[in-house]
């Protein structure tokens, strides 16, 4: 089975800062994989890597088997992502929010409307698509860019703290339909968290990511059980990582953290 | 999802580059301007501006008799200045809509898609561009009740909205230039404000650029709203046309676009960062 996802050394730097500290991560293709760790441990950049926004300084990588500097354009075409921010545009409809995506991905223009109408539905909005998305719940907001992500059919779907901010119904609500997903069509779903429970109830496996580094990867069971007979997610943390998951995080993670989380309300 | 089968390319025309950009121009156009569509208000109050340039300002003027028009009335030779005026009032803080989306995540989400990066920024100007050709028939209306002696000839008419569009995507384009330099509101808004006034007034919109002083005469060369005032004054009022002035000045503009361009594509995906 080739790999969905593939780095080598991959690293960013910001000035004197690591973000991204040479990690070689290998995901295999259907796999729910979850980059987890606190505000700051690098994983928004290393997803923003590999969805071609921000260059590598060193290292590579390869998405859908295609490298990700040299042929970015195919890497786009494979993969979806949904933003940390919620991302749909609040002066459009739910309707528009999925034409623009449609049509930036190059859908033929006689497929549009069905797959627009498919993915409505698939996520439970159909009632919801002629109203302004500034009207949405968060919930709605979020599954509607699931929705947008999905529209092209991407072998791969990013997903960068997904349900942060949430309500409980909501967040269940989205991890039902990545479950969907995954078993449905098979995509590759690689996502971002600092939430132990969605790393533990959602990924096949997850990469403890802390200060740029990976510290250890695998199954969530075998992660739990290598510690002891009782361990949580949050156990494996403190071993691998040397403090609890609660620490750490710059100003500015915080700080989108929190708007994220008051855009949603 | 209910299909699953893969697109994969997804239409014949996705590996040719213009292509794509004219497609992709059109497509962040038009949903851009849908949202104009579903919030037309703030579009209607920001004619309001160039009505009371010509109501006010230009009856004064108009009154004193100071200033040299080469035999136009002046209120004839205002109306284009203010029409241009108003497309650079709106254009000049367009770029504030990428800062805005950005903090969305908006463009993180356009600039992964295998869209035309040049597309995703001319897009925004072309919608920026018909923005303003929203208020044109109202300054129109206006100076021709305040007797304004402006052509309504279809040619030229078609002339005026071409000049109108490709003036504001010039300084649409300036916005979204600065506004991926400079990445956040405040500073756009600052910068915006210092650069509107000597546009404004190194300029042929309000005087005839035979009364200034020689630097400033080198600055409004530069300028490009001279040369958007210029072929609008040819094209709106002028008894007689010269095609060849009028190409002269859109051929200028298109330059400016096309510099522009380059430059704010260019700097776009930093914006993302």
């Amino acid at each position: 089975m080739t790999a969905a996802v593939e780095t080598s050394a991959l690293t960013r730097r910001f000035g004197s800062l690591t973000a991204v500290d040479s990690i070689d991560l290998e995901i295999g293709s259907g796999e729910i994989f979850g980059l987890l760790g606190p505000n700051g441990a690098g994983k928004t950049t290393t997803i923003r890597m590999l969805i071609t926004l921000l260059a590598p300084t060193s290292g590579s990588a390869r998405v859908a088997g295609f490298d990700i500097v040299r042929s970015a354009q195919d890497v786009r075409r494979s993969i979806g992502y949904v933003p940390q921010l919620l991302s749909a545009d609040g002066t459009l409809t739910g309707y528009e929010n999925l034409l623009i995506s449609a049509r930036l991905y190059h859908l033929p223009r006689e497929e549009r409307r069905k797959r627009i109408t498919e993915a409505l539905e698939s996520v439970g909005l159909v009632d919801s698509s002629d109203r302004l998305v500034r009207q949405f719940s968060g919930g709605m907001i979020r599954r509607l860019e699931v929705a947008a992500a999905m529209l092209h059919r991407p072998d791969i779907l990013f997903l960068d703290e997904p349900t942060v901010g949430l309500d409980p119904v909501a967040r269940d609500a989205v991890w039902s339909l990545l479950r969907d997903l995954s078993t449905d069509s098979a995509t590759t779903i690689l996502l971002t968290t600092h939430h132990m429970e969605e790393a533990d109830q959602l990924c096949d496996r997850v990469a403890i990511m802390d200060l740029g580094h990976i510290a250890v990867v695998g199954k969530p069971s075998d992660l739990k059980a290598a510690i002891g007979p009782d361990a949580s997610l949050d156990d494996v943390f403190t071993t691998y990582a040397g403090h609890g998951i609660e620490m750490g995080g710059g100003y500015r993670d915080v700080a989108r953290t929190r708007r994220t989380a008051s855009r949603v309300g | 999802m209910t299909s699953l089968a893969r697109v994969e390319r997804p239409v014949a025309w996705a590996d040719l580059p213009l292509i794509t950009f004219i497609v992709d121009t059109g497509a962040v156009a038009d949903i851009e301007l849908r949202k104009v569509r579903h919030d037309p208000i703030e579009l209607i109050t920001r004619a309001a501006q160039p009505i009371l340039w010509l109501l006010i300002f230009g009856q004064v003027i108009a009154a004193t008799r100071a200033i040299p028009t080469g035999g136009l009335p002046y209120l004839d030779f205002l109306a284009p200045g203010v029409l241009a005026q108003s497309a650079l009032f709106a254009a000049i803080f367009y770029g504030i809509t990428i800062i805005w989306e950005r903090d969305m995540g908006v463009v993180q989400r356009y600039l992964v898609t295998p869209a035309s990066r040049w597309a995703l920024v001319a897009g925004k100007a072309l919608a920026a561009g018909l923005r303003s050709l929203v208020q044109a028939p109202i300054v129109y209306i206006i100076a021709l009740l305040l007797g304004v002696h402006a052509s309504l000839d279809p040619l030229r008419l078609v002339g005026v909205a071409f000049a109108v569009v490709l003036g504001s995507a010039v300084f649409a384009l300036f916005s979204l230039t600065i506004a991926c330099i400079v990445r956040t509101r405040e500073r756009l808004m600052g910068i915006g404000q210092l650069m509107t006034m000597p546009l404004f007034f190194a300029s042929s919109a309000i005087y005839p650029t035979s009364l200034m002083p020689d630097w400033l005469k080198v600055l409004s060369a530069v300028n490009p709203l001279t040369y958007m005032v210029s072929a609008l004054r040819e094209l709106m009022v002028s008894p007689t046309v010269d095609p060849v002035a009028i190409l002269g000045d859109l051929g200028v503009l298109v330059l400016a676009c096309a510099i522009l361009l380059a430059i704010a594509t260019k700097l776009f995906p930093r914006v993302a960062v």
